[in-house]
C-alpha cells in the first residue's frame, strides 16, 4: 500500500479503540446511494521503478531542443546550489508559515526576498509573491483601482506591446468586475507605445497605465515620458518588467520624475527553470503609500518576547482568511518554493552578477541578430533599442519554417502570426547567456536551408 | 466587566454616539475593542463627506481582524481623530475618550433609533455564548 | 542569532563560477540604463549555501514533523515524484514549444485530466488554475458565464455557509457577486430551512464543501442540491476536503456542477513553504464550454492544446502559460503510483486515522465540537471549557505543541467554534505517531492544570520565543534597510 504504513495489527487495534468492526462502518453517515465511487477507468498502481521508466520515456519525447524562444519564459543557467538547497525537505515540504516560531527559515528567507525585489524595482515594498506574472498584472490592476478612487469609472490603458497572454489574463480576471480595459496601439516603426496614441484614449479619465519594459517585442519603451504622462492624468503607473533586466536597465521606481507606483512581472528568469510552463511566480512591489492595498502574503520583521529578532506574516487582516468578502484578494497561496529558488539565485549572483548576465544576454542577442540579418530576406522591423529579444521578418511563411526547424530540434523563436497578424511573417527571437556562437551558427545553417525550400513543401501540423 | 457609560447612545454594531453641541462624536465600545484585540491601524472617512445610516465609513484593524464601522446616523463628517493614524492603540486604552473616531453633523430629519446603555448591555450579553 | 544574508556582504563579492564575462561595450543608450546598485547580497557561493542551509533547519516540515493541520492534508510528498517531475526533458521544455515537441508532457496532462474526471464524477477538467483560490475564481466565473449565456441577469447572489473558508466569499466578490451567508446548526450541518428561504431567482449558486470545514459530512447534501437546482442556481464544491471521500464518493454524484481540486492537498504535491499549489477545475456537462483554456485533447495524430479558437465561450486564460506544469506532473505521477486501488484507500485510511485520534482524545477527556458525529478525515476539538478553567487559549496549546516537535493543528478557522483545534492526521501517518501526538496533548493539558504559565509563554525550545505580531503590524518593517529590528 503505497505510503500507508498500517499493518493488520495496527488496523485491528485502532478499530477496537474506535468501537467499530470495520473501516467501512466509519462512512455510515454518508447516504448509501452516494457511496458508489467507481474508479475502474483508472489503471492499477505502479511501483516507483515502473513509473520511472514510463516517465523517462515521456520526458525523452520533449527533450533536446536548442531553444531561441523567450516570449515570457527564459532559459538561463541555474547554478546547482539553487535547487539542491530548495529541494531540501525542510523547504520543500514546509507549510505556509502561519505558526511563525516554527517557520523562521521560510519567513526570514521571504523577508530577504522582499528586500531584494523591492530594491531591484527601486520601490518601497514587495509582497511575498503571487501565482505568476500575468496574474500579478491582474492583481496590480485591481490594486490600482482600489487605490485610485479619484475617477468614477475604472479605465485601465494597456499597450498592445504587453505580452498577449498577459492581456488575456488581465481581461479574464479583471473583467468580472466593473473595470474597463482599453488596448493602446503601438508604432509600427519603432515597436513602441506613443504619447499621441495615449492622448486619444483619455476619455472620461484614466485610472492606471500599464508600461512594459522591455515589451513583448524585446523593445525598450520610453518609460520616463509614459510615466510622466500617467502622473499628469492622475493615473497610477504599473510597470510590467523582466526582473533580470532591471539589474541593467532603469527600474520602475526611477521612471519619470516621481517613479512608477506599482511594479510587477514574472520572476521565472531568476533561478526558475522553464519546466514546461510552471510553476513560476509573480512579483508585486509598490510605493509605501499603497502598502495596505498590496494583495497576498507579506512578511514583517519584529521581535520575540525576549527582544530577539524574528519574522511573521503581517497585515493579515486584509487577507481572505480574516476579511473574507472584503479581502484585498481571494489569494491564499504564494509561490514559496519558487521564491526560495530566486532568493538563493539572487544571493549567488549579487548586483554585479545579475548585471553581467543581463549584459551577456544583450550581447548575445546583438551577435545573433548580426548573423541572422546576413541571411537574404531576413529583416529586423523595429528600429528601437532592445534588451535580449527582437522581432525578425522572414521572406517565407513563418509557421512552416518554425515547424521544419522544430523537426530538427531547433526552436527558432515564437511566431507572431496569431497575436500580431498585421506584422506579417514575423517571429520574436531571444538569446540568453546560455547560447554559444556554435548554437547560433547551427540555427543560421538550418534556417538558410529551411528558407531555400518552397513553403508549401513543409506544411504539417504547425500550431 | 465591560464599561458601558450611561450618558452615551449605542448602535447594534458596537458604535457609541455622544451628543455634543453642534455634532455627534462616534467611537467603538469597550466590548468591541476587547474583541478585536490590539489595534494596529485605522482608516477614517474623509472630512466633508456625506454618509447614510448603516453605510460602512471606516475600518479598524487588529492583528486578527478587520472590522467595518457603520455610520449610525445620516450626516456629514466634520472632524476626524488624526491622532489615531499614528496611535491606533488609543482606542484600546481609552475607547470613550481619546479613542474617538470622528465627528458628524447629522442631517435634518429622522434619526434612526439608537440603544441606550441598558439595551446595549443586554445585547452584548445575549451575543456571548 | 541568525543574521540576514545582507549582513555578510563584502563589496565586490559574488559567485564567480556562475557568472559570464561580457566583452563588448554596451550599446544601449545611457538614458535606459540603471545608474545605482540594487541591494542584493555580495557574498561567496559557500556563504550562500551555509546561510540558506542553516535557515532550512529553522523550519518545521512534513519531512521532519507530524503536521495535523485540518483542511491542509499534510500527507507525505513522495520523493520519487519530485525526482521524476524534474527529469531534464520536462524541466528544460519551453511552454510555447510546438505541440509536436510537447507530446510527453501533454500525455501526462491529458491522462491527469481523465483521472480527475473519474475521481470527481465530472465531464470536463481544466488543469490551468494555479491554486485553490484561482480554481474557485474560475468556478464562480463559469457559473456567471453560464447564467449570462442564458440571458439571466437577475442572478446577483452567491450563498456561502458561515463556516466556509475565507477564499469562498472572497472569490465570489472577485466575480462581482454579493455574498449571503447561511448559518450552521449545532450538529454541524448547514441550516437547510435558512437555505430554503434564502434561495430565489437572484441566486446564482452556492459554494459548499463536503465534508464541511467543521469536519463532518453534510448529510442533507442531496436535498440541498435539489433546492438550489430547482431555483435555477448551480452548486460549487470546494475540494479542500476531497481527501475524506476520494474513492468513496464522487462530488458529481452529490449534485455538484463545478468544483476545484487542491493538488497540493489531495494529490500530495509539496507545499513549498506556502506554494506553489494546483487548483484544477472539474465541471458537469453544461459548464464544459466555459472551462478556462488551455486544455489538452487527444486526436488520432497525437495530443493538441485547445485554445480560444477551439473554445469560444471559455472564461479565458488564467495564467501566462498553462498553469503550474510541474505540479500537474507531480499529481499525475502520484496518481499513477497509487493507481485505482491506492486511490480507494486514501479516504479509508485518512478516515480511520482521524476517528482513531478522535476516540483517543475523547477517552482522555477532550471535548469534540460535534460529539454525536463521526470524524471525516478531520475533526474539531474545542478547548472552550479548559480555556475558562485554566485561563489558557487554544493558541497557547498550539504553541506548546511546537516544543514537543509537533506542528499545531489548524486554529484560525472555522470562526464558528471558539478555541478550536481542527485536526487532520492524513493517511500516511502511523498509529504510533498518532499515539505520541495524543499522549502529548494529554500531557499539555496536565501542564495547563498545574503550570499554565508554561503554555502561555510557549514555545520555549524553538529558535525564537513567541513573536510580537502587534508590533509587526503597527511598526511595519517589510524590507531591510541596514537597520536592526
Amino acid at each position: 500500500m503505497p505510503f500507508i504504513p498500517h499493518t493488520k495489527q495496527d488496523i485491528d487495534a485502532m478499530l477496537a479503540t474506535i468501537g467499530v468492526n470495520d473501516i467501512q462502518t466509519l462512512f455510515d453517515e454518508i447516504p448509501k446511494n452516494l457511496r458508489t465511487a467507481n474508479l475502474n477507468d483508472i489503471p492499477l498502481g505502479m511501483t516507483e521503478m515502473e513509473l520511472a521508466r514510463h516517465l523517462r520515456d515521456r520526458a525523452a519525447l520533449d527533450a533536446g531542443m536548442l531553444c531561441f524562444m523567450g516570449a515570457g519564459a527564459y532559459e538561463h543557467h541555474i547554478p546547482a546550489a539553487v535547487w539542491d538547497i530548495v529541494s531540501r525537505g525542510e523547504f520543500m515540504t514546509a507549510y505556509t508559515p502561519y505558526q511563525a516560531e516554527a517557520s523562521q527559515g521560510t519567513l526570514q528567507l521571504l523577508y530577504e526576498y522582499q528586500t531584494m525585489m523591492a530594491s531591484l524595482m527601486a520601490l518601497d515594498v514587495s509582497n511575498a509573491s503571487l501565482y505568476d506574472g500575468a496574474s500579478a498584472l491582474a492583481e496590480a490592476i485591481l490594486m490600482s483601482v482600489r487605490s485610485n478612487r479619484k475617477h468614477k469609472a475604472s479605465r485601465i490603458l494597456i499597450p498592445r506591446t504587453v505580452h498577449p497572454h498577459y492581456r488575456q489574463v488581465a481581461k479574464a480576471i479583471v473583467g468580472q468586475q466593473d473595470i474597463e480595459i482599453i488596448e493602446v496601439p503601438y508604432c509600427q516603426k519603432t515597436g513602441r507605445t506613443l504619447l499621441t496614441d495615449l492622448e486619444k484614449l483619455i476619455g472620461s479619465g484614466v485610472t492606471a497605465l500599464v508600461i512594459p519594459q522591455p515589451n513583448f517585442f524585446g523593445v525598450l519603451e520610453n518609460v520616463d515620458e509614459l510615466t510622466n504622462w500617467a502622473k499628469q492624468q492622475n493615473a497610477l503607473s504599473i510597470g510590467v518588467v523582466n526582473p533580470l533586466a532591471m539589474a541593467l536597465l532603469k527600474p520602475p521606481g526611477q521612471w519619470g520624475e516621481k517613479g512608477a507606483d506599482i511594479a510587477c512581472g514574472e520572476g521565472q528568469p531568476l533561478g526558475v527553470p522553464l519546466a514546461s510552463g510552471g510553476p513560476y511566480y509573480g512579483f508585486l512591489c509598490c510605493k509605501q503609500d499603497y502598502v495596505r492595498q498590496l494583495p497576498g502574503r507579506i512578511v514583517g520583521r519584529t521581535v520575540d518576547m525576549e527582544g530577539k529578532q524574528g519574522f511573521v506574516l503581517t497585515l493579515q487582516a486584509r487577507e481572505q482568511h480574516i476579511r473574507r468578502a472584503k479581502a484585498t484578494s481571494n489569494i491564499c497561496t504564494n509561490q514559496g518554493l519558487l521564491v526560495t529558488a530566486s532568493t538563493i539565485y539572487m544571493s549567488l549572483m549579487g548586483p554585479q552578477g545579475l548585471r553581467r548576465i543581463a549584459t551577456q544576454c544583450h550581447e548575445n542577442l546583438r551577435l545573433l541578430e548580426e548573423k541572422l540579418l546576413a541571411i537574404p530576406g531576413v529583416k529586423k522591423i523595429f528600429n528601437a533599442p532592445t534588451f535580449h529579444e527582437c522581432v525578425l521578418q522572414l521572406p517565407e511563411p513563418v509557421d512552416p519554417i518554425l515547424t521544419t526547424l522544430a523537426k530538427h530540434k531547433i526552436q527558432a523563436g515564437f511566431s507572431l502570426r496569431k497575436a500580431y497578424p498585421e506584422l506579417g511573417e514575423c517571429l520574436v527571437i531571444c538569446a540568453t547567456e546560455t547560447k554559444t556562437t556554435d548554437d547560433m551558427d547551427k540555427l543560421v545553417v538550418n534556417l538558410r536551408q529551411a528558407l531555400n525550400q518552397p513553403a508549401h513543401a513543409v506544411m504539417e501540423n504547425h500550431s | 466587566m465591560n464599561n458601558v457609560p450611561k450618558n452615551l447612545k449605542y448602535s447594534k454594531t458596537h458604535e457609541w454616539i455622544r451628543q455634543d453641541e453642534e455634532s455627534l462624536t462616534i467611537g467603538i465600545t469597550d466590548h468591541a475593542q476587547c474583541m478585536l484585540g490590539d489595534l494596529v491601524y485605522v482608516e477614517l472617512p474623509e472630512p466633508e463627506t456625506n454618509w447614510e445610516a448603516g453605510q460602512e465609513c471606516a475600518v479598524v484593524e487588529s492583528v486578527k481582524a478587520a472590522a467595518d464601522i457603520y455610520c449610525p446616523v445620516p450626516g456629514e463628517v466634520v472632524e476626524i481623530n488624526e491622532a489615531l493614524l499614528e496611535n491606533p492603540q488609543l482606542i484600546n486604552e481609552d475607547p470613550y475618550g481619546k479613542g474617538w473616531l470622528f465627528r458628524i453633523r447629522p442631517f435634518d430629519g429622522e434619526i434612526p433609533s439608537l440603544l441606550n446603555a441598558e439595551q446595549y448591555t443586554k445585547q452584548v450579553a445575549s451575543e456571548a455564548h | 542569532m541568525t543574521q540576514l544574508i545582507f549582513e555578510y556582504s563584502q563589496p565586490g563579492r559574488l559567485a564567480t563560477a556562475q557568472v559570464p564575462t561580457p566583452t563588448k561595450k554596451l550599446d544601449i543608450p545611457n538614458e535606459f540604463l540603471r545608474q545605482d546598485k540594487p541591494l542584493l547580497p555580495e557574498v561567496s557561493e559557500l556563504e550562500v549555501i551555509r546561510h540558506y542551509t542553516r535557515l532550512s533547519r529553522r523550519n518545521f516540515s512534513i519531512d521532519t514533523q507530524f503536521y495535523p493541520l485540518g483542511s491542509c492534508t499534510m500527507k507525505y510528498n513522495p520523493r520519487g515524484v519530485h525526482r521524476l517531475a524534474s527529469l531534464e526533458g520536462f524541466l528544460q521544455h519551453h511552454p510555447l514549444s510546438l505541440d509536436m515537441n510537447s507530446q510527453g508532457f501533454m500525455a501526462c496532462a491529458y491522462e491527469l485530466q481523465e483521472i480527475l474526471k473519474t475521481v470527481t464524477g465530472m465531464r470536463g477538467v481544466s488543469l490551468t488554475p494555479m491554486a485553490g483560490a484561482q480554481g474557485e475564481f474560475a468556478g464562480v466565473a463559469m457559473i456567471r458565464a453560464y447564467h449570462r449565456a442564458r440571458n439571466d441577469h437577475a442572478r446577483t447572489e452567491i450563498l456561502v455557509p458561515d463556516a466556509a473558508h475565507g477564499t469562498n466569499p472572497a472569490s465570489a466578490v472577485q466575480c462581482g457577486y454579493k455574498v449571503k451567508e447561511i448559518p450552521t446548526l449545532l450538529d454541524g450541518n448547514v441550516d437547510i430551512d435558512a437555505l430554503r428561504s434564502a434561495v430565489g431567482p437572484h441566486t446564482a449558486g452556492i459554494m459548499l464543501t463536503n465534508p464541511s470545514t467543521l469536519g463532518v459530512f453534510e448529510q442533507k447534501i442531496q436535498e440541498m442540491a435539489a433546492i438550489i437546482h430547482q431555483a435555477g442556481g448551480l452548486l460549487y464544491y470546494d475540494g479542500a476536503n476531497l481527501n475524506a471521500i476520494l474513492g468513496k464518493v464522487k462530488p458529481g454524484d452529490m449534485g455538484f456542477d463545478v468544483m476545484h481540486i487542491n493538488l497540493h492537498k489531495t494529490f500530495a504535491t509539496p507545499h513549498g513553504g506556502g506554494g506553489p499549489g494546483g487548483g484544477p477545475v472539474a465541471v458537469s456537462e453544461r459548464l464544459v464550454p466555459y472551462l478556462p483554456i488551455p486544455t489538452v485533447t487527444k486526436t488520432t495524430t497525437g495530443y493538441r492544446w485547445l485554445t480560444e479558437e477551439d473554445c469560444p465561450q471559455t472564461i479565458g486564460r488564467l495564467s501566462a502559460f498553462m498553469g503550474n506544469a510541474g505540479i500537474i506532473l507531480r499529481a499525475y505521477a502520484y496518481a499513477r503510483l497509487l493507481g485505482r486501488e491506492g486511490l480507494h484507500r486514501v479516504a479509508e485510511f485518512a478516515t480511520l486515522n482521524a476517528n482513531y485520534l478522535l476516540a483517543r482524545l475523547k477517552a482522555a477527556g477532550f471535548t469534540p465540537a460535534y460529539p454525536t458525529r463521526r470524524a471525516s478525515h478531520e475533526f474539531i476539538v474545542t478547548l472552550k471549557t479548559e480555556a475558562k478553567e485554566f485561563s489558557i487559549t487554544a493558541l497557547d496549546v498550539a504553541k506548546r505543541l511546537l516544543d514537543f516537535d509537533f506542528h499545531a493543528p489548524t486554529m484560525y478557522f472555522p470562526l464558528l467554534v471558539p478555541e478550536c483545534l481542527l485536526i487532520e492526521p492524513t493517511e500516511t501517518e502511523s498509529k504510533q505517531v498518532l499515539d505520541a501526538f495524543a499522549d502529548t496533548l494529554i500531557a499539555i493539558l496536565q501542564e495547563a492544570k498545574t503550570n499554565p504559565e508554561i503554555l502561555k509563554n510557549a514555545p520555549h525550545k524553538l529558535p525564537v520565543r513567541r513573536l510580537d505580531e502587534v508590533k509587526a503590524a503597527r511598526e511595519l518593517d517589510l524590507v531591510y534597510q541596514g537597520q536592526a529590528a
